[in-house]
């Protein structure tokens, strides 16, 4: 049954079966673990993120293919959901659009991007998603009317999910809307993730490895590898977008740095590698360390660059501000030294 | 025994059909530049916003062809190629800023010495980070495009985060040198000084390095290379130097471009290179990927469009580059002017 469950993909290392079952624990007990506003934020971001990052290491890690326009349909989500509650006004119901038409204009635009470039050159596609992600973002920032610009949106989301919805007390914990707004998102995220496991562990999913392993010699078998890598874009744009929706749904608003900014892009990239490229369980472990270190880490550096005031250059590298420059240098090397991640080395140590 | 029958092989011309086809893309410029004036309808605006399209299109073309170069050559991608557009931009104006004196005494000799010791000075430099960056952080990863992508990103984000250590966050304004502010009136359009300038540097570097490539022994292997890297070998070259030094020189000139935007734009900032890049890719692929005179034209088509579009609807201004990528893609998936490799 279990096994069924991840579509037989079983972690495969005593450390990261533990790991594993540690996050999950942590994520569905996460309100009453871990209580206060700020760890509920953390938490919620870790379910997003573990999706997010899943559904581009389907891109990345198995199918091969570089994309820097992830956040681009990660912002298309969040701004459906933002867009049809402004307009639609607050119910369910909106937010059931949002998130569908999100998820499908995701798949069309990247059906689009991938026939135009996955034809020729697969680096062709790195190229153009980052062309085109970056003439989206800007876009989003002119159309202010519609989008709200650089401000971005706030609208309303069903009073059910918000803090002012009480239902009385559980383990000492207050139970309010933003609980179940949090289990809303966990359980999203989690059968989503399911699903994506069912993927890459389908024939299908098969297809994709052998094509990131010698596209050649994958057409020369018989497969239209065009088809594929197109296929496998558009359904990680859906999942991207439908990641957002639920990132929308959590924080009550949308604006340009939330959900479409590079850094964000570079951000996930990170998290694939640093987890293990080409294993759905390296999402996992890639975003909850990222997340957290993002939350935390970023103060210890300012108390760092505040202790070494009298040292001459130091300060201006522990700086808050050049998180980026450390993020990147680990980058480098984690993709020299640790091309696997985390799972990878997990996995051959056993 | 009867003799053989007379060889007598005959050259006709190629129709004129398929010598259209093969000189369209230059074409294409023309053309452009006349749907713009139908477009625009005013003569004057229209000459001016000609003049800065050409200047803006030169200054992406000496960026964009040491990328194209490298790519053909090696096939490497490099995303870091950014980093030294910025870089060349910080030291540039950072020289220019140093020589405010001879920047604002009004004399042309000592304002064009100073852009020159500028260019230089920040051609050599990211010339030597270009060296260090491609022994460092791309030789590892030859062959292997994915890794080469991702590692590229960081390098190009190190070297940017470097840029703020070292300058400070802010962005950094600065005022053109003083005989190359203002404009001159021609035909009733005020065509401005310093884009007339950057025209005049950005065609001499296109027919400089036109003439390197066809015309010398060095140009002959790197041409060769970008065909058939496997047989230049074979004959005894070592390729690998050649690509080294035009790994130099394309950063070297991404250098250059970045100290000419940052003169065309008046304010630099670290994320500028990041964002050059896009047009800079737009363009090497309209170009086809290895070609220096496709990426030539590709840049010139993206300055003209966009600043005509920008001047018509200034919105779609990005957007029209996406669209004239796509176009040009419908017509010719590997670029206007492919690289024909030898498999």
């Amino acid at each position: 049954m279990l096994v069924t469950l991840l579509s037989g993909d079983k972690p495969r290392s005593a450390i990261l079966t533990v790991l594993l079952l540690g996050v999950l624990i942590c994520l569905a007990g996460a309100p009453f673990l871990f209580p206060g506003v700020r760890s509920l934020e953390t938490a919620a971001t870790i379910c997003i993120f573990i999706l997010l990052v899943a559904s581009y290491d389907l891109l990345l890690g198995y199918t091969g293919i570089v994309s820097f326009a992830h956040t681009m349909f990660f912002g298309l989500g969040a701004y459906g959901v933002a867009l049809s509650a402004t307009h639609l006004g607050r119910g369910w119901g909106a937010l059931v659009v949002g998130s569908l038409s999100g998820a499908i204009a995701a798949a069309l635009l990247a059906l689009v991007i991938g026939l135009f470039s996955l034809r020729v050159r697969a680096i062709f596609f790195a190229m153009i998603t980052l062309a085109v992600a970056s003439a989206v973002a800007v876009l989003v920032s002119q159309l202010f009317n519609i989008t709200g610009g650089e401000d971005g949106l706030t609208y309303r989301i069903p009073r059910e999910l918000t803090p002012a919805f009480r239902m009385g007390e559980l383990f000492g914990v207050r139970l309010n809307g933003r609980i179940l707004n949090y289990y809303l998102v966990f359980i999203c995220c989690f059968l989503l993730f399911l699903f994506l496991l069912r993927v890459v562990n389908s024939p299908f999913g098969r297809v994709l490895q052998a094509i990131r392993e010698n596209d050649f010699r994958a057409e020369a078998i018989g497969y239209r590898v065009v088809w594929y890598r197109t296929a496998a874009t558009c359904l990680s744009a859906a999942i991207a977008a439908l990641a957002g929706s639920l990132y929308a749904i959590w924080l009550r608003y949308v604006g340009p740095d939330t959900t479409l900014s590079f850094e964000i892009m570079l951000d996930i990239l990170l998290m694939v590698v640093i987890g293990g490229m080409g294993t759905m369980y390296g999402a996992v472990l890639g975003a909850v360390i990222f997340v957290l270190a993002q939350n935390y880490l970023q103060a210890l550096m300012g108390v760092a660059a505040s202790a070494t005031e009298g040292v001459p250059i130091l300060p201006l590298f522990l700086d808050p501000n050049r998180w980026l420059l450390w993020l990147g240098l680990l980058f480098i090397l984690s993709v020299y030294f640790f091309p696997t991640g985390i799972v990878g080395r997990l996995r051959a140590g056993r | 025994m009867t003799a053989a029958p007379d060889h007598a092989p005959t050259m006709t011309r190629a129709s004129l059909f398929h010598r259209l086809g093969q000189a369209a893309p230059v074409l294409l410029v023309p053309i452009l530049i006349l749907a713009g004036f139908l477009a625009i309808g005013a003569p004057s605006s229209w000459l001016t916003l000609t003049v800065s399209g050409l200047a803006m299109g030169m200054m992406i073309f000496v960026m964009a062809s040491g990328l194209t170069l490298v790519f053909g050559l090696m096939d490497v991608i490099n995303f870091g190629h950014g980093a030294f557009i910025s870089l060349g931009a910080f030291v540039g104006i950072s020289v220019l800023l140093a020589l405010s004196g001879w920047t604002e005494a009004p004399s042309l000799v000592l304002n064009l010495a100073a852009i020159l010791l500028a260019i230089a000075a920040a051609m050599v430099l990211t010339g030597a980070v270009g060296w260090g960056f491609e022994r460092v952080i791309v030789r590892p990863v030859y062959g292997a495009h994915l890794k080469q992508i991702l590692v590229t990103v960081g390098g190009l984000i190190v070297v940017e985060q470097l840029i703020h250590v070292i300058w400070g966050p802010d962005e950094i304004f600065l005022n053109r040198p003083e005989t190359l502010q203002g404009a001159i009136t021609f035909a009733g359009a005020a065509l401005e000084k310093y884009r007339i300038l950057a025209v005049a540097l950005g065609l001499a570097i296109f027919l400089a390095m036109r003439l390197v490539l066809r015309r010398t022994k060095i140009g002959l292997i790197v041409r060769a290379g970008v065909q058939n890297g496997q047989m230049v070998e074979s004959l005894g070259y070592r390729l690998r130097l050649v690509f080294i030094g035009v790994f130099v020189a394309g950063s070297a000139l991404a250098g250059l471009g970045g100290v000419m935007w940052g003169l065309y734009q008046g304010v630099i900032t670290a994320g500028m290179g990041e964002r050059m890049m896009i047009l800079v890719f737009i363009v090497v692929i309209i170009g086809g990927l290895g070609s220096v005179e496709g990426a030539f034209i590709g840049a010139l088509l993206v300055g003209l469009m966009q600043n005509y579009i920008a001047f018509l609807e200034p919105k779609l201004a990005l957007v029209s580059n996406i669209g004239l990528m796509t176009a040009i893609l419908m017509w010719r998936p590997q670029g206007m002017m492919p690289v024909v490799k030898a498999k």
